[in-house]
């Protein structure tokens, strides 16, 4: 299947399998990294590229299969295992000592040392000015971090890993912040370290990118890989059908609902900094995704509507009336629910049960006379968990034993039990199994079909194509689209999500 | 004193004994070291009780129970809403210090001459004030609670004594002392009137703690304080309200304390606060926050009364062995329940561990799954 099969790759998975609870985040994932070859990792969140990164790092180790070096099979113990073997992730977001210089961060902890344990700083930034060098960039190795760009801050860190000498180096999403100018230099880099030898991995969701610098391609779904093999002679249509790969109409089981009136009126919001004259609005009855690219300030119009965040400028209306600003307990008592991005830190308190969990929102309504008596608390939880088909042994096991999938539907009963007039659900089946995704899609159009108003946040196209009644498109904080369900096609939306298109109409 | 609060109080659905009130923390196995640790310190003060018969016929008298209450009593009235602040995992460190400052007012304006039942009032005004300023400092300007209250330990102490200076004022009114010093049914009697203030304070704490709203939102602030905001839960407004708390009942203690001792003084209870921390601690709730019990907070402060009595009756053992006890129960209590966790652990990962120590390079075998329990 790879473009040269004659020689050893440096690195590589064979049958790859590895499970959190109920949940196969990889199956049988096989992929093979070679000296001078650019390799490219594409799918969907959640299909499971991050696991696989995070297996080639050393940070999990598989369930099932082995992580291969040069042809032999090794077990990483820790990350400290994969950098000696010459593997260097660079992350999206660099993780440097903000207020050491350039050098320092490079040769952290390993610094080359005079007579007496000294810093040799003259050894030190000469070392580090050669892999400036090798790279083809200027970059001033005595300046502090802090400062720098993110394009220059990656620069640094795959300083650091050519420090280490590794052969494979794997970056994660590395052009989601970067400007056109900045892409260019890091392909030039990427290019310099192919022609030296180097194995390269490049994530990116960016088609166009994946066809000016990779050589060869693997694809994933589900947690499985869907294509393996060179790029030449592929299209983006090709890649896109291996991501999505299945019939949307037949997993999202969306309903035909009524559009009622007004529910949410956002006008003219602006938070400085993270987005800028935001308007729309929801009506009842109505789905409404909001997509774009991670950091593209869609989470944070949320967030601000809910109430976490304030803004600075603008309005929020929710059945004709303004929402205050900053006050979740005020969003929520006006029919707001919020099922937040991160269900681990935001959704749930984990350490506390299942039915705490569930009521949590409904408290005061719980009591009586001040006092919440537990059988109310727990025939509130067991109607909202009957209804959600939730799956537990007990009411009183802390939340975080539940899987995934049922923890999400936790978060789901404790804001369904207040009755919102709006749900705002932020990425609802992020690390969910399909099956359960599945279940809360259909809630999800069902709640929708009985005249809820939904805004929902997502980076699964598939998921908004499948769900939404109208998409909005947010990049770098504005919204660049805006389409009705018949308009929307994956096209349009991945232009406007690059910021391509100013196609705001309606 | 009830050893277990919670079950004296409404919510028991009969169909479910084993879990009602059950649910503080988290579930079954959570649940069941709670509980256990409960039974620990109920056992714990078993042999207290034994060994201190043994030591002297004195100790199980009901003579020994009303000085043991004597001796214990400030910092068993400021444990309970201590309780309350550890478990929204902060911390109040200012608690002697506003009893201090109580106490010193009280002094000040008795000697001014204003008549005790409006002194009252004012003192708690002033601890509710106290409270109040530590609430502001931690919500509105995001100052960590340890920082706020060691600044503010320190504060209130100091206008104490800019208050009172360091004289005594002792002229209090008898009606008042004997009340605070009084047993239930005079002479004979030997239930200290204090106690029951206690008693009812305990109760309304545990109430408020495991079987209100507003105990609800203390649980969660103090597990998870951003899942508690994205839930549309005050936080804030809750943090004020403990901080309020802290200072209401310290200056409560205050005045109790200067009325008892018939002496209001700028110095009194100092250091009582670690004393307090520490009952807390060992009464099982996680210094974390988001668990623990006021029953078990009760328990420990039986056993630590338990102990300093014992160990005052027993011949030829210094005073200083109570530090010495109390230090060892303190650093026990977060010592033990970790040691647990980790023994188990190590036992649920025994099987499979077939190495003793990360080597160096990466080794040419395969090997079972890493125990990194974590979500995509």
């Amino acid at each position: 299947m790879s473009v040269t099969t004659t020689e050893i790759p440096v690195l590589a998975l064979a049958g790859a399998s590895k499970s959190f609870g109920a949940v196969h985040a990889l199956r049988e994932a096989t992929l093979e990294l070679r000296a001078g070859e650019v390799h490219a990792l594409m799918g969907e969140n959640g299909a499971g590229k991050s696991t696989l990164v995070k297996m080639l790092a050393g940070v999990y180790r598989p369930d099932e299969g082995t992580v291969k070096v040069d042809g032999a099979a090794v077990a990483f113990h820790g990350p400290l295992d994969a950098r000696d073997a010459g593997v260097a992730i660079i992350y999206q977001e660099p993780t440097l000592f903000p207020d050491l210089s350039v050098a320092e961060n490079v040769f952290m902890g390993r610094q080359p040392l005079a007579s007496g344990r000294r810093i040799d700083r003259k050894a030190m930034h000469d070392q580090v000015n050669e892999l400036f060098a090798r790279l083809g960039v200027e970059l001033d190795a005595e300046r502090p971090v802090r400062g720098l760009s993110i394009a220059d801050q990656q620069i640094v860190e795959i300083a650091k890993a050519l420090s280490f000498e590794a052969r494979v180096l794997i970056m994660d999403e590395p052009t989601a912040a970067l400007s056109g100018a900045e892409v260019d230099r890091l392909f030039g880099v990427v290019r310099t370290l192919r022609e030296r030898g180097a194995a390269l991995m490049f994530i990116s969701h960016r088609l166009e990118e994946v066809f000016a610098i990779c050589d060869t391609v693997t694809v994933m779904r589900d947690g499985a890989v869907t294509f393996d093999g060179p790029l030449a002679g592929l299209t983006s249509d090709d890649l896109v059908r291996q991501m999505v790969g299945r019939d949307l109409d037949a997993l999202f089981p969306k309903e035909t609902a009524s559009v009622g009136s007004q529910v949410l009126k956002v006008e003219r919001l602006t938070r400085e900094g993270v987005f800028t004259d935001i308007s729309f609005e929801v009506r009842a009855g109505e789905i409404v995704a909001l997509a774009g690219l991670v950091g593209a300030g869609r989470s944070e119009v949320a967030r601000a509507i809910f109430g976490i965040d304030r803004w600075d400028g603008g309005s929020v209306e929710l059945l004709g009336r303004p929402i205050h600003n900053g006050r979740p307990n005020a969003a929520m008592r006006a029919g707001i629910g919020f099922v937040p991005e991160d269900r681990r830190q935001q959704g749930l308190v984990m350490d506390l049960s299942i039915a705490r969990n569930a009521t949590m929102t409904r408290t005061r309504a719980l009591a009586h006379l001040g006092i919440i008596r537990a059988a109310s608390e727990r025939a509130l939880a067991t109607e909202w968990g009957t209804r959600l088909q939730l799956k537990y042994h007990r009411l009183d096991d802390p939340v975080g034993r539940l899987s995934g999938g049922n923890q999400q539907k936790v978060v789901l009963a404790k804001w369904l039990a207040t009755q919102p007039r709006l749900l705002i659900v932020d990425e609802p089946t992020r690390g969910i199994d399909v099956g359960t995704k599945a279940e809360v899609h259909r809630l999800i159009s069902q709640l929708a079909g009985e005249g809820l108003a939904v805004l929902m946040i997502s980076s699964e196209l598939p998921e908004v194509l499948g769900m939404a009644d109208r998409v909005l498109v947010m990049h770098e904080g504005r919204l660049t689209g805006h389409f009705t369900r018949a308009e929307a096609d994956e096209e349009r939306i991945v232009r406007a999500m690059s910021g391509q298109t100013q196609e705001v109409a309606t | 004193m009830p050893p277990e609060l919670a079950t004296a109080t409404p919510g028991n659905a009969p169909d479910s004994p084993a879990s009602t009130g059950a649910s503080e923390g988290s579930g079954t196995s959570l649940l069941t070291r709670l509980r256990s640790w409960e039974t620990l310190i109920a056992f714990l003060i078993v042999v207290a009780c034994i060994v201190g018969s043994q030591l002297s016929g004195e100790f199980l008298t009901t003579d020994s129970i009303t000085t043991t209450t004597f001796d214990m009593i400030e910092v068993a009235l400021m444990a309970l809403p201590l309780t309350l602040v550890i478990v929204a995992a902060e911390i109040d460190l200012s608690i002697a210090s506003v009893l201090g400052l109580s106490s010193a007012v009280m002094g000040k304006l008795w000697n001014a001459g204003l008549p005790i039942e409006a002194i009252f009032p004012i003192c708690l005004a002033v601890g509710i004030a106290c409270g109040a300023f530590n609430g502001f400092l931690v919500t509105r300007l995001g100052l960590p609670s340890l920082a706020v209250t060691i600044g503010t330990m320190g504060l209130f102490r100091g206008l104490a004594f800019v208050v009172l200076g360091d004289q005594s004022v002792t002229s209090f009114p008898a009606t008042w002392t004997d009340r605070a010093f009084g047993v239930i049914g005079g002479g004979d009697g030997w239930i200290p009137n204090v106690l029951i203030l206690f008693a009812v304070l305990a109760v309304l704490f545990g109430v408020l703690l495991h079987y209100t709203p507003f105990g609800r939102t203390v649980f969660a602030v103090g597990a998870n304080e951003e899942a508690a905001r994205f839930s549309g839960v005050r936080v804030k407004r809750t943090r004020m309200l403990l901080f309020v708390m802290s200072g209401f009942v310290s200056s409560l203690a205050g005045i109790e304390m200067t009325l008892r001792q018939s002496t209001a003084s700028a110095d009194i209870g100092t250091g009582f606060e670690l004393t307090v921390v520490a009952a807390v601690v060992l009464g099982g709730v996680s210094i974390f926050g988001g668990r623990g019990r006021l029953g078990g907070v009760v328990l420990a402060l039986i056993l630590l009364g338990a102990i300093q009595k014992a160990l005052t009756l027993a011949p030829n053992v210094s005073s200083y062995w109570i530090q010495i006890v109390d230090g060892v129960l303190l650093v026990g209590s977060v010592l033990v329940p970790n040691l647990v966790t980790r023994l188990r652990e190590y036992r649920a990962h025994a099987g499979t561990r077939t190495r003793a120590l990360r080597p160096a390079r990466a080794e040419l075998t395969t090997i079972g799954p890493r125990h990194k329990e974590e979500e995509e």
